[in-house]
């Protein structure tokens, strides 16, 4: 469904340093430095996969996004999507995409979103009888019966967001592109928007290509993950291979009866991440989780225990640190 | 989209216009009732031709001209060169490069749907004027009326198109509505907004007859009051038509460059 081969996005930026004569000097002669925005990108994803591009701020990954909607034309290297060429923008094309950002909306502001959902029917040409079948899933999957009569001015972030993705999904487009799709909403609402998209995927077979910094939303939604740092590809594969890769020990969390010495948690082996009176957070290698249990559970005051995986933010964060400290040397 | 499938949505387009029309409409009635200088400048004349007719204009001729001026100017007003400036400096230019529909198809249909609005206003204007001035200062036969309603057409698709195209500079330069206050400022002088142009010495008349500006204002007006002959009113149709096509033509030039820069560059 999409291919991308090489894929670059250079920009020249127009820099100058502060001060007024630096001002004055730009006048007439301005300094433009090269800033590589996206360098040499080359993935496949097939129909229906749901793919989330990882990366810190300013890695790529949006302007990944543009290109692959036709919004930025790449500097080199080729992308099909849908199979077409995304930068010539083709009226059949951009029927069968739609990019959704968190940050900018195309409701209208002043009215009830039934009429950007009219309005979007007219502009896709979709059939009357497609239109109300369609509407009334998304309207039902995303519970807004209420709301989309209601001017979009009146209804709060989430509630917005969800009409948003209504009107952005009308035509089933094929393609669905989501650039910080829960950004400011709450985690009750992201939650919903989650389990919203994750349907649309199943039930519509499309593919959805998501940028978030919100781990949840890419642990929830994307069986695969793309790492993009400083424009490269960093990582292809599945977000737990990625986890396992970085990050292979454990996390054994427990909570005691009564205050536990230091000493006697580190006693138990591992490193220890957090110890107060309540409890003690320990990062032990997974072939000694049993051993370590057992020893915390004869020889301290244990109430509960926990172990999972060390959290997907600390091993995304050591990830970027790890590229950028390469990237120094 | 084909152009068949962009038509077919026109209806929808306009019916929704209608209703943000309907929502902003006290923004919208401020905006109108802002376009009150023809008012000012009749009272202006008026006083001057107490006396005597000034270049054929008696008081009540200033009257029916400044009262048409301002039916004209209401009718033929249009916004897209802001709307478009905020589009691009917003980023909200995206959604409609996302579109299968024409921004310009889009801007053209935002605007002609708040018509019946502007209609609601200029309509009882051109009542009263009708009744006040009387027959004997305005167009008695069907032929100038005919041209003078596809002249009101023209002029309101010759200010858009002048709009779309400097609203398309936006894609290149930061400062494309100071472009804008320049071809307003020119439009006020040798538009006949201000005064006929008639009361222009002779070599300054017959330069309006070559700037875009007339054919926004003083030909439908001129046309609607019999000021000019059936022949000159249809050179005039033709004059103006011609500047709609080469605006036109203009602005989907740079329009097609500025977005080709926009995705270039970055959004």
């Amino acid at each position: 469904m999409i291919s991308v081969r090489n894929l670059a996005k250079h920009y020249l930026v127009h820099r100058r340093p502060p001060g007024l004569l630096a001002a004055m000097r730009s006048v007439v002669a301005r300094r433009y430095e090269k800033v590589v925005a996206v360098d040499g990108l080359s993935f496949e994803i097939a129909a229906g996969e749901r793919v989330g591009f990882l990366g810190p701020n300013g890695a790529g990954k949006t302007t990944t996004l543009k290109m692959l909607s036709g919004l930025l034309h790449p500097t080199s290297g080729e992308a099909t999507v849908a199979g077409f060429t995304p930068r010539h923008r083709a009226p059949e094309f951009l029927r069968s995409i739609m990019l959704v950002t968190g940050q900018k909306q195309q409701l209208l502001w002043d009215l009830p979103p039934a009429e950007t959902f009219e309005l979007n029917r007219a502009i896709y040409d979709v059939p009357k009888a497609q239109y109300e079948e369609t509407r009334a899933e998304l309207v039902e999957l995303l519970g807004i019966g209420d709301l989309v009569r209601q001017p979009t001015r009146t209804l709060s972030l989430g509630e917005r967001m969800k009409c948003e993705l209504a009107a952005a999904l009308l035509h089933r487009p094929r393609v669905l592109f989501l650039d910080e799709p829960t950004i400011g909403l709450d985690v009750t609402m992201q939650s919903a928007m989650r389990g919203f998209i994750r349907s649309y995927n199943e039930r519509f077979g499309a593919t959805v290509v998501l940028t978030s910094h919100y781990m949840d939303d890419v642990a929830a939604l994307c069986p695969r993950v793309i790492v993009i740092d400083r424009g490269r590809l960093t990582y292809d594969g599945s977000l737990d291979a990625l986890v396992r890769e970085l990050s292979p020990d454990k996390r054994l969390t427990l909570r005691f009866a009564r205050a536990v010495a230091r000493g006697d948690v580190e006693a138990l082996g591992g490193r220890v991440v957090t110890c107060d009176d309540d409890g003690a957070v320990l990062q032990i290698a997974a072939h000694s989780t049993r051993s370590v249990v057992e020893r915390a559970l004869s020889s301290l005051p244990v109430e509960d225990l926990k172990i999972e995986d060390a959290p997907l933010e600390e091993v995304i964060a050591d990830l970027f640190a790890r590229n950028a400290k390469t990237d120094t040397r | 989209m084909s152009a068949a499938r962009q038509l077919r949505a026109v209806p929808t387009l306009f019916r929704v216009g209608f209703a943000e029309a309907v929502a902003y409409r006290g923004e919208f009635f401020i905006w109108i009732l802002s376009t009150n200088m023809p008012l000012v400048m009749l009272v202006l004349f008026r006083e001057v031709a107490r006396e005597a007719p000034v270049a054929g204009f008696d008081e009540k001729g200033f009257g029916a001209y400044f009262l048409a001026t301002l039916i004209v100017r209401l009718m033929t007003g249009s916004w897209a060169v802001w709307e478009m400036n905020a589009d691009i400096r917003s980023g909200g230019i995206a959604m409609h490069l996302l579109r299968p529909l024409h921004p310009f198809v889009h801007y053209a249909t935002d605007n002609l749907a708040a018509l019946p609005i502007r209609a609601l206003l200029a309509f009882p204007i051109a009542l009263l004027a009708f009744a006040w001035v009387g027959g004997g200062h305005v167009a008695t036969d069907a032929a100038h009326w005919c041209i003078g309603l596809f002249a009101i057409f023209g002029a309101w698709a010759l200010t858009f198109a002048a709009m779309l195209a400097v609203g398309s500079l936006g894609l290149f330069w930061e400062s494309s509505l100071s472009l804008y206050d320049l071809w307003l400022g020119l439009f006020f002088i040798f538009s006949g907004y201000l005064m006929p142009l008639s009361l222009f010495p002779g070599w300054l008349l017959g330069a309006t007859w070559w700037m875009p500006f007339r054919y926004t204002l003083a030909f439908p007006v001129e046309t609607m009051l019999g000021l000019e002959s059936l022949d000159q009113s249809l050179r005039s149709l033709a004059a103006q038509w011609a500047w709609v096509a080469s605006l036109l033509a203009l602005a989907l030039l740079l329009w097609r460059r500025g977005v080709a820069r926009y995705s270039v560059f970055g959004g």
